[in-house]
C-alpha cells in the first residue's frame, strides 16, 4: 500500500451511526488484496511519469487565485490548487461551496471568471478541445444515452475523440470487462440501475485513456453497494496510475480516494493536506458522541467541557474531541450523566469540517 | 488503462469543423436508426395525403385556364410545388425543437457531447446538419414520387425544385435552433407552430396565389420566408424563371441561414458554456 495512502486498516470498528465502520473495515480489506496482486505501486506510476508533460510543467492542474461568478453570486472565490501527476485529489465541500464549478472550469467548459488556470500545462481559454481530448469526465448527472445499449453508448462516445471504429471497439469491451458491464452490453441504458448508469458513465469517461479523470461527486445518490463496487474500481485506476480529481461531500469517500484534498466551504478553500493530515491538524485522535434528551446539550454540554481538548454542541448531539474516546465516555458515566446514546469513534474528515466551518458537510 | 500515448488531440492546433462533423456521424447514424419509423408518416406519407387530398380531388374542381394560377396548367401543378416547400419546411422545424431542446436539457445529450474535444459550433453544425439531411431525405422522396405523376417540366426542373425546397427548409432549421438553444422551456414551440408554422402553411402562396389576399396581407405573406420558398420552387417545377425575382427569393433564404447560424452559435454558448 503506497505510504501515501490515508490510513484506514487501523480505523476503529466503533464507529458509523448508519454502518459505515463496517464498510470502512471491508474496504480496508479489499485494498489489501489490491495492493498484493497489482504490481507496480501507484507511487511508482506517479514517479515515472507517464509520458512527456507538452509544458515541461509537472503539475496537472494549476490554479492560481481562480474565480467564478454567476451574476452577483460568487461561487468560486479565489483558489489556489494543484495537481500532480498520479495523484487522486479531492474537493470536499457541502453543497454550494464550489466544487463543482471549479471542477466545470478544470473540465474546459465554463471559462474561468479570473486568476489563473492551466489544465494538463494548456490554457482551457485557448485549447479546450485539446485539453478536453485527454480528459474523462464523470458529470454529476448521468449524459448517457438512454435510448441506447451500453455498449452503443461507448462506441458513440469514442468517437467524439477522432478514435477509430476498430479501437473503439477493443476499448469498449475492454472498459465493459473492467467494469463489469459485459452481461449487460447490450442492455438499453434505460434500464440499467443508477449504480450501473454510473459505472457506465465513468466507464465512459475513459474510451479515451484519459490523463486525468474527472470525477463530480461519483457515488451521490447511489446505495452503499454500488458505492462500493465503485470505489474499488477508482481505486484499481488509481493504481495503474490514472490521476483522479473529484469532489465529494461524503467525507468517508474523501478519506478513502483521495491522496490530497482541500476543504472548500463559500467558494474558498479552508484546507488542504492529506486526509490524516487534516484531521490531525483540526481535531484529536478520536470523538466521543453523547445524545441526550432533545434541548438539554448547550445545558450538558457546560458539566463535561472539561473531559475533552475540545466540545462542539449539535442540535442533536455533544462532541467530545479527545484523544481516548472510550476514557472520555467513562467519565461521562462517573459524573452519573447517562446519555439516550454515546459512543467513541475516530475523528473524520467531517469533524475537520465541523471545526474548520462550524457546520456539518451534509445537513 | 492510462497509457503515455493519447490517439487524439495532441499537439494539434484548433479542431477543423469538418473533422468535428465526421466524428459525430456514428451518433446521428444510429439516433436516424432509431427514429426513422416514426418520421416515415410525417416525412413521407403526409404530403402525399395533401397532394392527393388538395392537388387531385380539389383540384378536379378547379379550372387551371382561367384562374390566374401563374402559369400552372392544372391546379396540381400549382400546389405540388407549393407542397414541397411547406414540406421541407415542417420537416426542418421538427427536428430543430423538441430534439434540441431534449439535447439541452432533457437527455443531456450535448452536455455529454462537450465533455469530448467538440465544440460548441461542432454540435451545431452537426446537429443542423443532420436536420439538413432529414430536409434532403423528405424533399427527394417527395420530388421522386411528383416526378412519377409527370409534374415537373423536366429534370433541371426537378432538381431546381429539390434544391429550392432544401434551402427553405435551412431557412427554417437555423433561426428556430437558435431560438431553441435559448429557450428555457417547451413552451415556445406551440405557438411556434400556431402563429408561425401553421399560418405560413396555409397562407404563404402553398394553396392559392397570394394575390387573393387583401392588399396588407399580401404584403405580409410576401415577407414571410415560407413565400420565398413556394415562389422559387414553383418557378423551377414549371420552369417560369425570372431571374430577378429568383435572386431575391434564395438572397433572403440564404440570409436567413446565414443569421440563423450565427445566432444559433451564439445563443447555445451562452447557454451552454456559463
Amino acid at each position: 500500500m503506497s505510504p501515501a495512502a490515508p490510513d484506514v486498516s487501523g480505523a476503529v470498528p466503533t464507529a458509523g451511526e448508519d454502518g459505515t465502520a463496517g464498510m470502512r473495515v471491508r474496504l480496508s480489506g479489499l485494498r489489501a488484496i489490491v495492493g498484493e496482486v497489482s504490481s507496480p505501486a501507484r507511487t511508482d506510476a506517479a514517479s515515472s511519469g507517464r509520458g512527456a508533460d507538452p509544458s515541461g510543467q509537472g503539475a496537472m492542474v494549476s490554479a492560481r487565485g481562480l474565480c467564478k461568478a454567476y451574476g452577483s453570486f460568487t461561487a468560486v472565490d479565489g483558489i489556489d490548487v494543484e495537481v500532480r501527476r498520479g495523484e487522486a485529489f479531492g474537493f470536499l465541500g457541502p453543497n454550494g461551496a464550489g466544487k463543482s464549478s471549479t471542477m466545470r472550469m478544470i473540465a474546459a467548459v465554463s471559462p474561468p471568471g479570473g486568476g489563473e488556470l492551466r489544465v494538463l500545462g494548456l490554457d482551457p481559454a485557448t485549447h479546450g478541445s485539446q485539453i478536453r481530448s485527454r480528459l474523462g469526465v464523470c458529470p454529476q448527472e448521468d449524459t448517457l444515452d438512454t435510448e441506447l445499449t451500453v455498449r452503443e453508448n461507448l462506441l458513440i462516445y469514442g468517437r467524439y475523440f477522432g478514435l477509430s471504429r476498430r479501437h473503439v471497439a477493443a476499448k469498449a469491451d475492454e472498459l465493459l470487462g473492467f467494469f463489469q458491464l459485459t452481461e449487460k452490453r447490450g442492455a438499453r441504458v434505460d434500464d440499467l440501475s443508477g449504480g450501473l448508469k454510473r459505472r457506465l458513465t465513468i466507464a465512459r469517461s475513459l474510451i479515451n485513456d484519459p490523463d486525468l479523470l474527472l470525477l463530480d461527486e461519483p457515488t451521490t445518490g447511489l446505495d452503499p453497494q454500488a458505492r462500493h463496487t465503485l470505489w474499488d474500481k477508482l481505486f484499481r485506476l488509481r493504481q495503474q496510475g490514472v490521476t483522479l480529481v473529484l469532489t465529494t461531500h461524503y467525507m468517508d469517500e474523501a478519506e478513502q480516494l483521495c491522496d490530497r484534498l482541500v476543504v472548500m466551504d463559500g467558494g474558498r478553500i479552508v484546507a488542504e493536506g492529506s486526509p490524516l493530515q487534516l484531521i490531525r491538524e483540526h481535531a484529536t485522535r478520536e470523538v466521543a458522541e453523547l445524545r441526550f434528551g432533545v434541548g438539554d446539550h448547550a445545558e450538558v454540554a457546560a458539566t463535561v467541557a472539561d473531559l475533552a481538548d475540545r466540545v462542539e454542541v449539535l442540535p442533536d448531539r455533544i462532541l467530545l474531541y479527545t484523544d481516548d474516546g472510550e476514557e472520555a465516555l467513562a467519565k461521562v458515566h462517573e459524573r452519573g450523566l447517562s446519555p439516550v446514546a454515546m459512543l467513541a469513534r475516530r475523528a473524520t474528515l467531517e469533524d475537520v469540517f465541523l471545526r474548520l466551518t462550524g457546520r456539518t458537510l451534509v445537513d | 488503462m492510462a497509457s503515455s500515448t493519447t490517439p487524439a488531440g495532441r499537439g494539434h492546433d484548433e479542431p477543423r469543423l469538418l473533422t468535428m462533423l465526421g466524428r459525430q456521424v456514428d451518433y446521428w447514424w444510429t439516433a436516424y436508426r432509431r427514429t426513422w419509423r416514426g418520421s416515415v408518416v410525417t416525412s413521407f406519407l403526409s404530403p402525399w395525403l395533401y397532394v392527393l387530398a388538395m392537388g387531385v380531388l380539389l383540384g378536379g374542381y378547379i379550372d387551371g385556364s382561367t384562374s390566374g394560377l401563374g402559369g400552372a396548367p392544372t391546379y396540381l401543378d400549382f400546389v405540388a410545388p407549393g407542397l414541397l416547400a411547406a414540406t421541407a419546411m415542417q420537416v426542418a422545424a421538427g427536428e430543430v425543437m423538441w430534439p434540441v431542446m431534449g439535447a439541452i436539457k432533457w437527455d443531456k445529450t450535448y452536455i455529454g457531447m462537450l465533455a469530448s474535444p467538440l465544440r460548441v459550433v461542432d454540435l451545431v453544425f452537426g446537429h443542423l446538419g443532420f436536420a439538413a439531411f432529414r430536409v434532403v431525405s423528405a424533399a427527394a422522396v417527395f420530388v421522386a414520387s411528383l416526378a412519377l405523376i409527370g409534374i415537373f417540366a423536366s429534370v433541371l426542373g426537378a432538381v431546381t425544385a429539390f434544391l429550392a425546397a432544401v434551402l427553405t427548409g435551412l431557412a427554417f432549421a437555423t433561426p428556430i435552433y437558435a431560438f431553441t438553444a435559448g429557450a428555457k422551456t417547451e413552451q415556445g414551440f406551440a405557438l411556434i407552430y400556431r402563429l408561425g408554422i401553421m399560418p405560413m402553411f396555409l397562407f404563404s402562396g402553398a394553396f392559392f396565389p397570394v394575390t387573393n389576399l387583401s392588399e396588407p396581407l399580401e404584403q405580409a405573406a410576401r415577407l414571410t420566408p415560407l413565400w420565398h420558398g413556394v415562389e422559387l420552387s414553383r418557378m423551377a417545377s414549371l420552369e417560369r424563371w425570372d431571374a430577378s425575382a429568383a435572386a431575391v427569393h434564395v438572397a433572403y433564404l440564404a440570409a436567413l441561414v446565414g443569421i440563423g447560424l450565427w445566432w444559433a452559435v451564439r445563443r447555445l454558448t451562452g447557454r451552454l458554456v456559463v
